[in-house]
């Protein structure tokens, strides 16, 4: 595996390390809306996951429908697909 | 309305291929207790929900579910990739590969294919509810029984993840039905217009 293909790696499990705390955060929030701890920290983590993913985006290509801009041609399907081997 | 986003919701990364364990895996695909019946019990149910909280752990956890039923369509493509014909029809997949291929399609570990009719949408949110907590635990029970079965630690990662995320679901649901059994407990008044 190159250096590119590591450094993309690991952002990548940055983001899904920060999507997850959201997710998780979110169900609690579900049943716990006035937990302003949890809150907060919901809020927090919502910015850096923009930011992560915005920085992923601009260097690997997009994750997030409707939510890049495309070169030509069109750059959804240029990424390989989250399920395939090896990626 | 949903987007998707071009990730799993956990990574999945399988080297070796092994069809005996994708047949097993395939359960949570299309078997009764598995992801695609866990992710439309619960997406049909929320819109008979009275409360705020009781629809919106329904709408997110059935969400959740449909990221689950990616990461485990992922785990049978990756382990049934390149697995040549003699050796499908060695490990008991013969009867699978002349129907589907190599392909990903919705049965349980015996082969027969999904059915809504493993799950309810009652309309009385108890119910509904109720259903919902035994949902995660066999859900959880089947990710164990997996897990027993599976050798390789790219299959077992995956499995313990969503495994622990049946336990938080419970747990979700069990405050939700608390919500809900406390919003329904509560005196009515009805107020009469004077004439």
């Amino acid at each position: 595996m190159d250096k590119y293909s590591n450094d993309r790696e690991s952002l990548m499990k940055e983001i899904m390390a920060m999507d997850f705390t959201l997710y998780d955060l979110n169900l609690y929030l579900d049943t716990h809306p006035c937990d302003g701890r949890a809150l907060m920290l919901y809020n927090l983590s919502v910015q850096r996951a923009l930011m992560l993913k915005s920085m992923y985006q601009n260097m690997y290509g997009p994750i997030i429908q409707n939510c890049f801009t495309s070169t030509c041609p069109w750059q959804w399907i240029e990424s390989p697909w989250p399920w395939q081997k090896g990626v | 309305m949903w987007y998707y986003e071009k990730k799993l919701e956990y990574p999945v990364k399988i080297k070796n291929s092994c069809p005996k364990m994708a047949r097993y895996v395939i359960t949570q695909y299309g078997g009764p207790d598995g992801e695609l019946g866990a992710s439309l019990r619960y997406l049909s149910q929320r819109f008979s929900m009275p409360t705020n909280e009781a629809k919106g752990i329904l709408n997110d956890i059935g969400t959740e579910e449909l990221a689950h039923l990616e990461m485990v369509g992922t785990m049978v493509h990756q382990l049934l990739k390149d697995v040549p014909v003699d050796v499908l029809e060695k490990e008991g997949l013969g009867a699978y590969y002349s129907d589907h291929d190599h392909a990903v399609y919705p049965v349980n570990a015996s082969g027969v294919p999904f059915t809504a009719a493993a799950f309810q949408s009652k309309g009385d949110p108890v119910a509904d509810l109720v259903e919902d907590l035994a949902a995660e635990q066999k859900a959880r029970a089947t990710y164990e029984n997996l897990i027993n079965l599976a050798q390789d630690p790219d299959v077992i990662d995956p499995l313990r993840f969503l495994r622990e995320r049946e336990v938080v679901h419970f747990q979700r649901f069990g405050e939700a039905l608390r919500i809900v059994q406390n919003k329904l407990a509560q005196k009515k008044y009805f107020i009469k217009k004077p004439y």
